[in-house]
């Protein structure tokens, strides 16, 4: 199959696609109406494969969609058994490794987290809740870090900065200690725009404009109205 | 030798419970408790989270009347976003909110008459327990069975499109109100196909009505003597002293009618209330403080409410809350069965309310919220089904809550129902050493005409075996038996 000028072909699932040379994976399927699940990635910013949902196999290796730049006649699995399986473990991972109470969480019904689960099916994570004790930090005038709900998706680190560049938030301790928190000195003085912006780029409920609590009515919320991944997929 | 014995189906209550009872050595009921064994502590867990969070979390306490918690919560974080004690709120705001907790109340009203109490009236507390419970009203009485069903269904679905789900939804916010009531949403429950509208819904309040007044008139001696005591009556009334169960001042009369709480401002209740702890029972014992431990308790609920109310604003329950009241010779009614009565009366009040309202052109308004200046603590406080419910917050300089007090309906009917209890069991078993099946049901019965949800008020999580031990006066267990 000829394809467009300044396009290379692909084979994803076995359908053969084609997209511009230097795309990723992710972006290459997404120009092609086909959904790979993404979390940590964040469009218009460089992707870091924090989470690792994206992951595909390549040559019967796992890789990351969202770092991996297409080649021509490359042979791409995604939406397989096994790699659904993987991707859904990733998800349990993410709730038993923090406290994610949906039911009471302002997030819930925009959070990818959580729409992702529903996607994948999650029931009851095959994992133990390993309980942590986290903290919130409300001493911001503008927002609530909630340490309970974050991901370290880095999503926040990457696009929340000042106009000289700077950033509002950081990565703190490592290993399973690990928290994204949000430095004081900045934080006391953010912006109202940014504050918005920074809860809105978080995936999950970490990030909480102070004051806005369930003003937003269940059944008019993003993923209430579609599934994630469907406006993609929907979209031809 | 004490034994043990399960005894099935499933009780009628919500919750956890266990009765002992006590006997001198002629086998007489000299003492009675009902104790509540399980814990919850909302109050403790609601703390460091942000205050906005509160009615959405806090109402996860309960699945039968978590509006009640989702409303009071918001009533009091109304005053501390600074938009007044209680009546600040937009138009829209506050009669949504109504709408909602109207909508709850007849729900969950006609939940615990239809499905948990009927079955006593039909079949007799002697009744065949198999038969005694929703699915022997269904195969007795089709009609009334069916009647319950539909009648909760539309109370929720009043919840749902005001809440935004029949469980646990998210309508009130501090401030008001995330949504408006659309013209379809109204169209639909005033006149929808039948039953599912409102004039149905009156119709068989009333209908409902007659079917208990029917069966007291038969049964007049049995009804109005089961575990009658004198006791006082609190509840929030309306400021010129209509029956108002979203807001009001606090109001409390004695066994005689006698005012002991002059309509004062429910946001200072802890000057006029006092709860003690007692070590055998998760649930604390509230009484008015001035009164003392003895002589303070009293009863919340339908009964308490239309003691304490001067009238009803709607015209049909007025009617009935006439007859209620003559019933007594204008005095407060202390029959513990006239519970149910004072609830069909409420049920049908409910009904009237909700068909007024829907036909309110405000509730389509669009000015949803209202906010002032920041307050650092708030009380609200409603007339949850079962009672007086009170919810009080602090907060810190961050946003977060640092004390939560929650005086649940079914904690301030601690004491009555333990004297319930206590009355039943002499009545029944006095003089036996042996628990039968309807001296067991009795003691429900009277636990059940308050329409408990222990789990709720003792913060529990559960389900509710009633367990039940009869104890010799050398502390011999003489009888144990469970129904879970």
């Amino acid at each position: 199959m000829e394809g467009p000028i300044n396009k290379i072909k692909i084979s994803l699932d076995g359908k053969t696609i084609f997209a511009p040379k230097g795309s990723t994976i992710v972006e290459a399927a997404r120009e092609n109406g086909i959904y790979i699940p993404t979390l940590c990635h964040f469009e218009g910013t460089d992707p870091k494969a924090c989470c690792r949902i994206c992951t595909v196999k390549i040559n019967n290796r796992l890789m990351t969609s969202c770092t991996t730049p297409i080649a021509e006649g490359m042979e791409i699995e995604s939406n397989s058994a096994e790699l659904n399986d993987l991707r859904k473990s990733i998800v349990e991972l993410l709730f038993v490794s923090g406290n994610h109470f949906c039911p009471t969480c302002e997030k819930s019904g925009n959070c990818e987290l959580q729409a992702l689960a529903y996607r994948f099916k999650m029931l009851v994570p095959r994992f133990p809740y390993s309980f942590p004790r986290k903290e919130v930090d409300a001493s911001s005038p503008k927002i609530i870090k909630e340490q309970n709900r974050c991901i370290a998706c880095k999503r926040c680190i990457k696009t929340i900065r000042d106009e000289k560049g700077r950033h509002y938030f950081a990565y703190k301790n490592r290993g399973q200690h690990l928290e994204v928190v949000l430095d004081p000195v900045l934080g006391a003085a953010m912006p109202d725009d940014l504050a918005r912006k920074a809860m809105e780029n978080c995936p999950v409920g970490s990030i909480l404009y102070k004051e806005k609590g369930f003003d937003e009515p269940i059944g008019t919320r993003k993923y209430d109205k579609q599934p994630i991944g469907s406006e993609i997929e929907n979209q031809s | 030798m004490p034994k043990k014995i399960t005894i099935e189906p499933v009780t009628r209550v919500e919750g956890h419970g266990k009765v002992t009872i006590q006997l001198n050595d002629n086998h007489e009921v000299v003492d009675s408790r009902l104790h509540i064994v399980e814990f919850r502590g909302f109050e403790r867990f609601v703390q460091g989270r942000p205050y906005w969070e509160a009615p959405v979390l806090v109402q996860r306490l309960c699945g039968i009347c978590p509006v009640s918690h989702h409303i009071a919560a918001a009533k009091a974080l109304d005053v501390i976003v600074g938009a007044g004690n209680g009546d600040g709120l937009t138009a829209v705001g506050e009669k949504m909110r109504r709408l909602m907790h109207y909508g709850q109340f007849f729900q969950s009203h006609v939940l615990h008459f239809f499905h948990l109490s009927s079955p006593d009236f039909l079949f007799g507390i002697d009744g065949d327990p198999a038969m005694r419970n929703i699915v022997g009203v269904a195969i007795t009485n089709k009609a009334l069975a069916v009647q319950g069903v539909m009648m909760r269904k539309f109370g929720q679905e009043i919840i749902k499109v005001t809440a935004g789900k029949k469980i646990h939804g998210t309508g009130a916010i501090p401030g008001g109100i995330n949504k408006n009531l659309s013209p379809d949403e109204r169209d639909r429950l005033l006149k929808g196909p039948d039953p599912l509208n409102a004039d149905k819904m009156v119709e068989w309040s009333l209908s409902a009505l007659e079917f208990f007044k029917g069966y007291h008139k038969q049964n007049r001696a049995k009804v109005d003597e089961f575990a009658r005591f004198p006791s006082n009556h609190l509840s929030l009334v309306r400021k010129d002293g209509a029956l108002d169960i979203y807001h009001g001042v606090l109001r409390a009369v004695d066994p005689n009618g006698k005012r002991i709480l002059n309509d004062v401002d429910y946001h200072e209740y802890y000057n006029y209330i006092e709860e003690e702890v007692r070590s055998w029972s998760y649930m604390k014992f509230p009484y008015l403080k001035h009164l003392g431990k003895e002589k303070g308790w009293y009863r919340v609920g339908p009964l308490a409410r239309l003691n304490t109310c001067d009238f009803i604003p709607t015209p049909l329950a007025q009617k009935e809350f006439e007859e209620f009241k003559a019933y007594t010779h204008g005095k407060p009614n202390n029959m513990s069965l006239h519970y149910h009565w004072a609830r069909l009366i409420e049920v049908l009040h409910a009904a009237e309310v909700i068909r007024d309202l829907l036909q309110d052109p405000d509730l389509q308004n669009e000015d949803l919220v209202v906010k002032g200046e920041k307050q650092f603590e708030g009380v609200g406080v409603i007339e949850a089904p079962r009672g007086t419910l009170f919810h009080h917050y602090k907060i810190d300089e961050n946003d977060l809550i640092t004390m939560a007090n929650l005086i649940v309906s079914t904690t301030n009917n601690n004491e009555p129902m333990n004297r319930s209890v206590a009355s039943t069991a002499r009545a029944f078993m006095n003089g036996q050493e042996t628990i039968t099946e309807p001296m067991m049901n009795a003691v429900e019965v009277a636990i059940r005409a308050y329409d408990p949800c222990l789990s709720c008020a003792t913060h529990a999580l559960g389900q509710m075996p009633l367990e039940m031990t009869l104890v010799g006066p050398d502390g011999h267990v003489l009888d144990h038996k469970i129904k879970d």
